[in-house]
């Protein structure tokens, strides 16, 4: 087995001027366990031991990467090691002379968040006006000639702009704008009864991605990252654990997937004690879920298992409470029922039109408060 | 998407990037979030692929290393393939 890593996500710093609820970042990311960020030294070792090992792929991501002071010179050690770098940005208070000394360290691609099509919406979402930096940022990024992402999280708060944000993306000149629904770990799991949209709105949007696929071909790429409740059948999360991802936290942390620290029954190692390549070749947290040894039924007997690897071990953790069963989004599972009876819930609320419980924002104080609750 | 006709000129496009995978001994084409394994051909057609030459051009280069001759097709339905995914585009 080819069991290389093509990408790496390095998550700079958990720190971030933006407050959206339903951030990918660990409920406790303001903790001790995040506290001690890598040093540029440290993290210019874990970038070449990364390409070493195969890495192609570089997400400067956070928190927001801009507040870390030292983002030129990690680019540039990237650069001078072949890796393909993007920068996974919210903008803020990003300036066309900071963006032009990325791109002259060698900064390949840029892709900027946007909460929603409107000002009003996405400070809201947002929770903090962020919204004009952007607009000026994804300009800034067209004329220093970046290729650009416009990515937006998707939930129901969003999800009839679906049109307007394709419509903003193809006025900017994006190559790509990602619709991503919002996938339920850390801060989006904890506010997922507020988050979750209903088939209805899904159905919707879905059709608006179809036929605006069709008008514009291949001027921009559309992606649409499913709402895995529901689906079916789960997503082929990472392209299967331990097989071509990983992420490096903060503190160090390495993780098969942005939320696997979330599952409390693994152990993970740190790139200040371990080199990157024993952490991905044999630490526990890495060879746990690899291949299919591992599976359960109705995993292990199932034609599908190569296709989607068992589907998501933190949604297992999550939801199920146990991180080796199948992902509960898959109609087989034995745990569906958790995942039918949340939907449920919503589409009843909605029809009722009983008013969604008021969102928890991401920011220090609510980590620390959710942390000491347990 | 039509195929390019033979004057066209081929060139990546500036998302793209050839990369050498040292790790794995091939040639890639790296994209935002994405990458696609080329095999040696792929990336020397590439690799003529400099804004300049033409489909026709890049098709002559090859057939004189190779001392072959009827790769056009190849060549242009390897080109129209990365062209569908907007990683080669036409013009000067």
């Amino acid at each position: 087995m080819d069991a290389k890593p093509l990408w790496l996500l390095a998550e700079l710093t958990y720190k971030c001027p933006l407050q959206c609820p339903y951030c990918s970042n660990p409920l406790d990311f303001a903790g001790s366990r995040f506290k001690h960020e890598l040093t540029t030294e440290e993290w210019s070792r874990v970038f070449r031991e990364a390409q070493a090992l195969g890495v192609l792929q570089l997400g400067l991501s956070g928190g927001e990467p801009l507040l870390r002071p030292d983002l030129e010179s990690l680019v540039a050690t990237a650069q001078q090691l072949g890796l393909y770098t993007s920068l996974i940005t919210s903008a803020h208070r990003l300036t066309q002379d900071r963006l032009a000394a990325l791109k002259r360290a060698g900064l390949d691609h840029v892709q900027i968040s946007v909460q929603a099509a409107d000002a009003e919406l996405s400070d809201r979402i947002a929770g903090t006006r962020a919204y004009r930096d952007k607009l000026a940022a994804y300009h800034f990024a067209k004329e220093l000639g970046f290729p650009l992402t416009v990515n937006v999280v998707l939930h129901r708060e969003n999800l009839h702009q679906v049109e307007a944000l394709i419509r903003l993306a193809e006025s900017l000149g994006a190559e790509r704008i990602e619709l991503a629904n919002t996938q339920f770990y850390g801060w989006a799991f904890h506010n997922r009864d507020a988050l979750m949209p209903t088939k209805a709105q899904l159905d919707a949007a879905w059709q608006v991605v179809l036929r605006e696929r069709a008008r514009l071909g291949s001027r921009l790429e559309i992606v649409w990252v499913l709402p895995d409740y529901h689906e079916q059948f789960p997503k082929p999360c990472m392209g299967g654990w331990g097989r071509a991802y990983m992420t490096v936290t903060p503190a160090g942390e390495v993780w098969p997937c942005q939320a696997a620290g979330g599952i409390t029954t693994l152990t993970f190692e740190n790139v200040r004690d371990r080199s990157l390549e024993w952490i991905w070749h044999q630490s526990d947290a890495f060879n746990r879920f690899r291949g299919e040894a591992w599976m359960p039924e109705p995993c292990r007997s199932c034609a599908r298992r190569t296709v989607d690897f068992g589907g998501c071990r933190c949604q297992a953790f999550l939801v199920a409470g146990d991180a080796a069963l199948t992902d509960p989004v898959c109609s087989l599972a034995p745990h569906r029922h958790v995942i039918d009876a949340a939907v449920t819930q919503v589409e009843r609320a909605a029809a009722a039109r009983v008013e969604p419980t008021a969102l928890t924002y991401r920011a220090a104080p609510a980590s620390r408060a959710l942390a000491a609750k347990g | 998407m039509n195929p390019a006709p033979a004057a066209a000129v081929p060139r990546l496009h500036p998302k793209a990037r050839l990369q050498r995978d040292e790790v794995r001994g091939r040639d890639v084409l790296l994209y935002p979030e994405g990458l696609v394994t080329l095999n040696p051909t792929g990336a020397e057609i590439l690799g003529l692929c400099d804004g300049v030459r033409s489909v026709a051009d890049i098709v002559a280069a090859l057939e004189q290393r190779y001392g072959a001759s009827g790769l056009e097709q190849d060549v242009m339905s390897f080109l129209d393939g990365l062209g569908a995914k907007g990683l080669v585009i036409y013009g000067r």
